[in-house]
């Protein structure tokens, strides 16, 4: 089956490596276009003036987050119910990215709330859950690192994301189910005549550096797995024939 | 629209560069992170190898 042949670990470092110059380069460009629409083209906001530019960085950020925790959570799923090992690599390779970005949105809404909200932090639901991703994504990697066997590893950590998921859809809904500081979502929202409340100017950069941050999120993961392959891996015939080349 | 005024950002420079640069510094980290683990793992690769021989 066309699927077991891309889950056999050797199968995918070779694809890996073939796919990882092609997603780089994709990155780029659309980063490369995402800055330029964002810090050129894009006009300041009535309301918030230049400062409305963070929104380019910090919503980017913040989707990736959710996105990549679901990446964890599903791979480390089908880990634990299917046993493969890939899998496991997966979730592995995709918690430190994923951290790194819940990072990179508290931080750049750290820096959107002081000049607008006039504080650096509020306890409001969206912020505290979106804090406790940051969180779950640290008990991962440090459960995986308490834990030598592999396979028990990737176990306990597939659990523990898996308990976590509960918190994806509270960080999604946190603004309309409780009265928050931050605000409710404008990408989705529609106005009065139907059209999306966002203009077209803000929206492009805005959808463009999500995707370039998701194609940079897949680049990394190729790059991570990888390594995690070779080191997994390491006893194996094709390991040692590929070492000695 | 000239350069000073663009770096400027309408009084909000800390706030919006502040927050592009650590955008930048989690893109290098990420790249960084993730040769350093290639290098570790092609490393202790090495090792293993070295010994396998010695045996």
């Amino acid at each position: 089956m066309l699927f077991h042949k891309y889950a056999s670990p050797k199968v995918f470092y070779v694809l890996a490596g073939q796919m990882i110059p092609w997603f780089a380069v994709a990155t780029l460009l659309l980063l490369g276009y995402g800055l330029y629409q964002g810090l050129f083209v894009a006009p300041p906001d009535y309301q918030q003036g230049e400062s409305v530019r963070i929104m380019f960085i910090h919503v980017p950020a913040a989707w990736l987050s959710m996105f990549a925790y679901m990446v964890l959570a599903t791979s480390g799923a089908i880990g634990l119910i299917w046993n493969m090992r890939l899998a496991d690599m997966a979730a592995t390779a995709a918690a430190p990215i994923g951290a790194s970005f819940t990072l990179l949105a508290l931080v750049t809404g750290s820096l959107w709330g002081k000049p607008m909200w006039g504080t650096w932090w509020a306890w409001d639901a969206r912020l505290t859950s979106e804090l406790l991703l940051f969180f779950l994504y640290l008990g991962f990697i440090a459960l995986q690192a308490a834990i030598d066997e592999p396979r028990r590893a990737a176990r306990a950590g597939a659990l523990l994301a898996l308990v976590g998921v509960v918190n994806i859809p509270v960080i999604h809904f946190s603004v309309q189910w409780w009265n928050t500081l931050h605000q409710p979502a404008s990408i989705s929202a529609i106005n009065k005549i139907g059209a999306p409340a966002i203009h077209p100017s803000m929206l492009i950069p805005l959808l463009v550096m999500a995707v370039a941050f998701t194609l940079f999120f897949a680049t990394v993961l190729l790059m991570r797995m990888r390594a995690e392959i070779l080191h997994r891996e390491r006893h194996t015939g094709w390991v040692a024939e590929l070492v000695k080349a | 629209m000239n350069w000073s005024e663009f770096f400027a950002m309408g009084g909000y420079s800390l706030y919006v560069w502040g927050s592009y640069g650590m955008a930048a510094l989690v893109l290098v980290f990420n790249v960084l992170a993730a040769r350093r683990r290639e290098k570790t793992v092609h490393r202790e690769l090495a090792a293993t190898t070295r010994l396998n021989q010695a045996d």
